[in-house]
């Protein structure tokens, strides 16, 4: 059986194009990833990287109120039962996307948990295999697999990971070990501030190690961390090593600031990156144009297309520059038009 | 949640654990934590498919800080494995069903 088409990728690009494949008749098929040890440490499990943050304020039509009742009714009982009980301000993340998975299989998507590993896009159908072994071919693929957050790459991290350094706040920030300790966050940017402002609620201090002397972060989340008795900005700083030892895992920080190139050691029993994200498309093995920091290339202006026929993008992995939700949705459901569209042009409908 | 699955806290987990006539995996979660929901349903089949031969427990690593200070949990979803009051066995992160009970097999002789 070839599948008319197959979607990788389950954020809010991926269910936003299987809504729209479904609701055309096509029965998409959605590869949302594999639940490894290996996909929670680099941040890609299943329902991507909006499941690793806590309320969504600017998602439209989610102003802030209580969605117990909507969530009990709209979410089938086997996926309810394990979420996070609902906070009552506003749509958090993991609820936003267990929302668009569900309306996507009401419509008669077909979900499999398991990572494509292996794609072949040079004879027809493209061919796919995933971590488990499953073998699938396909007329057309939409790839919106999202992008990763980014390490600095210093060996140092690679020692502590999991034993205190982490890229996701939210995920591992409330665990004992951060408690009412000093914590590290790297970086500028809007998720540097979010992870920062994230962490006070539990740690004694937060540093924001930054290597600039002013955040690149919108102003309105800049404001909120600067704000914040609990948060000291070491600007002009490069993070030089993760201190720790195999008995307490990191212990501290070591930092370089300029102008003076001083040297200086923060105390802190965690350290998290928020430098930045690299796309998921290794996978792909350089059979799709990709941009020097390996972005799909659009190769259509205002289309979907990727420089294969019958292989379309959405979301992240083809967008460094908007990277919101509300942005790879509407992408997703463009890739779906654009789908369709060309199945019409093969006589696949 | 499922019923083969007893919640255990910092007051319980001595007798509930340690003290134990036969192995115990120990499940460490939180509320806020989404991998630990994707594990559930394989603990809870673990539990189903091993009943009488381990008891499966889980313990709320927010409520119960001294048990996950204790044993070091510096990343959840992570399950111990104890045999006589010991732990024996550490998975850190999601695992499959079946590597999971590969790793519980080992043990059980």
């Amino acid at each position: 059986m070839v599948e008319n088409v197959v979607i990788i990728g389950s954020g809010p690009a991926g269910w936003a194009a299987a809504i729209y494949v479904a609701r055309a008749s096509l029965k998409p098929l959605v590869f949302e990833g594999a639940l490894t040890a290996e996909n929670q440490t680099r941040g890609t499990l299943p329902l991507g990287q909006l499941a690793l943050t806590t309320e969504v304020e600017n998602y439209p039509g989610f102003p802030a109120g209580n969605l117990s009742q909507f969530l009990d009714t709209a979410i089938i009982n086997d996926k309810r039962q394990y979420m996070a009980p609902h906070t009552g301000h506003g749509v958090t993340g993991p609820e936003l996307m267990e929302l668009m998975r569900q309306q996507a299989v009401n419509f008669g998507t077909r979900v499999i948990t398991d990572d494509v590993v292996d794609i072949d896009l040079s004879k027809r159908p493209f061919r796919m295999q995933t971590l488990e072994g499953m073998e699938v071919q396909a007329h057309s693929v939409i790839i919106a697999t999202g992008a990763r957050a980014n390490y600095l790459g210093l060996p140092s991290e690679d020692r502590f990971k999991n034993r205190g350094v982490s890229a996701c706040a939210v995920c591992d920030g409330a665990l004992p070990r951060f408690r009412d300790r000093p914590l590290v966050v790297v970086g500028g940017g809007d998720s540097a501030m979010e992870e920062a402002t994230y962490l006070t609620k539990f740690a004694s201090r937060v540093y924001i190690v930054h290597r600039r002397d002013a955040f690149r972060a919108s102003k309105v989340m800049a404001d909120r961390a600067l704000g914040n008795p609990k948060i000291t900005v070491k600007w002009n700083s490069h993070v030089e090593e993760v201190l720790g030892s195999d008995e307490d895992g990191v212990t501290g920080v070591r930092i370089r600031t300029q102008p003076g190139d001083h040297e200086e050691a923060l105390e802190a029993g965690g350290y998290f990156a928020a430098i930045g994200h690299t796309p998921n498309t290794d996978f792909l093995k350089g059979q799709l144009q990709l941009t020097d920091k390996k972005y799909l290339v659009w190769t259509k202006p205002f289309r979907t297309h990727t420089s294969v026929e019958g292989v379309f993008a959405a979301g992240d992995v083809a967008d460094d520059y908007y990277r919101q939700a509300i942005t790879a949705a509407g992408s997703g459901c463009m890739a779906a038009l654009d789908c369709e569209r060309w199945l019409a042009t093969q006589d696949v409908h | 949640m499922a019923g083969n699955v007893l919640d255990v806290t910092d007051s319980t987990f001595d007798q509930e654990v340690l003290k134990s006539a036969q192995p115990v995996l120990v499940d460490f979660w939180a509320p806020w934590c989404g991998p630990c929901k994707m594990l559930s349903p394989t603990v809870e089949a673990i539990a189903n498919d091993y009943a009488g031969r381990v008891r499966v427990v889980k313990v709320n690593t927010d409520d119960s800080r001294q048990a996950a200070m204790n044993y070091r949990i510096e990343g959840i979803p992570t399950l111990l494995l104890f045999k006589d009051g010991q732990p024996v066995e550490r998975v850190v992160g999601l695992t499959p069903k079946d590597r999971l009970a590969a790793t519980l097999d080992k043990h059980l002789g």
